[in-house]
């Protein structure tokens, strides 16, 4: 009984961030969010993706410690990168989910 | 995954398409010190803390809205009240002069609105408050960014009758002076009782004597999320739906407590509240008319909407409250008739008279709000208005404002045009019946008693 004792911390979000990509389904998406993830040394933690029908939506939960640059400018090149693909993408900060959804 | 994906796209969906928004962070300021050898040094050490402590108010939210991806509608700043600065040497012109000052550091610093041109007359007036009310309708007329209030009553010591008829003239004359724009000096000033010390929220925004030497407030706003989530629920009982904007309601505070507790670290002064309001815009999506209208009824103003609003306000404050230990100014539903898309259209079709507005605020959160009038209503009547209001507030103890702008020129049915947040309004017919033989005792009505409550 004493491992119920044991508590768990919550893992930070302090360097966490949420991507979400909708759109209609194409070859190339997540090469194209991912790629530039990469570039700018965000490291992919977790990924799911779903398609419905012709619509295509993935979210990508990724650590932004070592990125070089502010978050609002990795917003600019991941929606840039998506226009490129006809994708909407949105960049959140993960506090912001563990703020609503959690108590 | 962190997150489940329905949370991820709740979260989504509340920003992108509902409207969430962070309505203002305001940075309470006192200014208690500020007091100098004579009133042109006071004015000058004013500015000079404000710039000091407000500089980089503009550039952190821009920050912290860019990080999260939520837009901070306005940035605010809330002064200690300035009667309290006002010896009653002084003359109107001095006060005007540092509203004038005060208008152009807002200017500078990126910042929306200056409220705390305030005077708490609910038991009686210094001469610095008698200055600052008469000082009213010139520097609202002569400024952009300043906001008014008085605090005419209390729970604790009643009704000041008499403030209540300068404010009413003072209300006349306001609107008198900003003819050519519908009386919108009147959008910034309030009348209140039980004014709360920590409202962040404009025009009765001031830092209260009880305050720190500076603190972050912030206002959330989110009638667009309510209204989704109400609508989702068309076969829900009231009772299912009170529960349902509860949940929705913590939602909302969390992401107000999120966003103002980092504001507050990065401009190192202390956080101090969220206010829960639901506060509309005139966007379409944006309104708690809509909200009550979702709820079943054909239109706001319709017999149920008491309840309707209600059941909405304290929803919002019990899953408000669950959210965060640091509620406070007005938290409930704002009904400001023209800041309100489809509240002014309620009015306009006739659904919503005066009176309804009038039984709704007994449960909304704050009172008679952006309500135009006719320019012709006289003013005994405007100060009539304010006490039956004000009395509402003071029986039953929670806080009531009242902004009425009587439009000059203008007559019940036509519309006055305010532009931006403000909205525009359609006019409402005011009973034309005569209470100025009542009001114009004067005097001070004794403080309610607390027991006995029926």
């Amino acid at each position: 009984m004493s491992d119920l004792l044991v508590f768990e911390e919550e893992p930070s979000t302090e360097h966490k961030v949420v991507i979400t990509v909708v759109g209609k389904d194409r070859i190339g998406i997540i090469a194209a969010i991912t790629s530039c993830l990469a570039e700018h040394q965000v490291n992919i933690e977790d990924i799911t993706q779903k398609i419905l029908g012709e619509y295509f939506t993935m979210i990508l939960v990724g650590d932004i410690s070592k990125c070089p640059i502010p978050l609002s400018e990795l917003r600019k090149n991941l929606i840039k990168r998506g226009e490129e693909v006809g994708v909407r993408v949105y960049l959140q900060h993960a506090s912001i989910f563990r703020a609503m959804h959690r108590i | 995954m962190l997150f489940h994906r329905s949370e991820i796209l709740e979260t989504l969906r509340m920003l992108e398409l509902e409207n969430l928004d962070v309505r203002t962070v305001t940075l309470g300021i006192s200014i208690l010190d500020c007091r100098g050898r004579d009133f042109r040094e006071t004015v000058e050490r004013i500015v000079a803390k404000i710039c000091r402590f407000a500089s980089s108010l503009n550039t952190v939210a821009c920050e912290v809205s860019e990080k999260y991806g939520i837009p901070i509608v306005n940035r605010r700043v809330a002064i200690s009240p300035v009667a309290l600065l006002l010896s009653g040497t002084e003359e109107v012109e001095d006060v005007v002069h540092l509203a004038r000052a005060l208008d152009e550091v807002a200017a500078n610093l990126g910042i929306d609105f200056i409220g705390g041109f305030s005077a708490l007359v609910h038991k009686g007036a210094t001469c610095g408050d008698t200055l600052l009310m008469e000082s009213i309708p010139a520097l609202l007329s002569e400024t952009e960014h300043i906001c008014s209030s008085v605090n005419v009553a209390s729970s604790r010591t009643g009704i000041n009758v008499d403030a209540i008829l300068i404010m009413a003239k003072v209300v006349q004359k306001t609107a008198e002076l900003t003819a050519h724009r519908y009386g919108i000096g009147c959008a910034k000033l309030v009348v209140f009782a039980n004014a709360p010390e920590d409202n962040p929220f404009m025009a009765g925004a001031f830092h209260g004597v009880g305050e720190p030497e500076a603190v972050v407030n912030v206002g959330v706003s989110g009638p667009g999320v309510v209204k989704e989530v109400v609508r989702r629920h068309p076969k829900a009982t009231l009772g299912e739906l009170a529960e349902v904007i509860k949940r929705t309601a913590f939602k909302i505070t969390r992401v107000g407590e999120l966003i103002g507790r980092e504001v507050a670290e990065k401009l190192g002064v202390p956080f101090g509240i969220v206010d829960l309001s639901l506060a509309p815009t005139p966007r379409v999506g944006d309104s708690v008319a809509e909200i009550l209208e979702e709820m079943g009824l054909e239109r706001c103003g319709a017999f149920g909407s008491t309840l309707a609003l209600a059941l909405l306000t304290d929803a919002c404050k019990k899953g408000g409250a669950m959210a965060s230990s640091s509620v406070g100014g007005l938290s409930g539903a704002f009904i400001p008739v023209s800041e309100d898309a489809r509240m002014s259209e309620a009015v306009e079709v006739g659904a919503l008279s005066l009176e309804k507005l009038e039984a709704m605020t007994s449960v909304s959160s704050v009172g008679l709000d952006m309500i135009a009038v006719p320019g012709d209503t006289p003013w005994e009547t405007i100060a009539c208005i304010m006490a039956d209001e004000v009395a509402i507030g003071v029986i039953n103890h929670k806080t009531v404002g009242v902004r009425l702008i009587p439009v000059p020129g203008k007559r019940a049915g036509e519309k006055a045009f305010f532009g931006g947040l403000l909205g525009e309004a359609t006019i409402i017919p005011v009973n034309p019946f005569q209470g100025a033989r009542f009001i114009l005792r004067g005097g001070r009505v004794p403080a309610p008693l607390t027991s006995l409550r029926n």
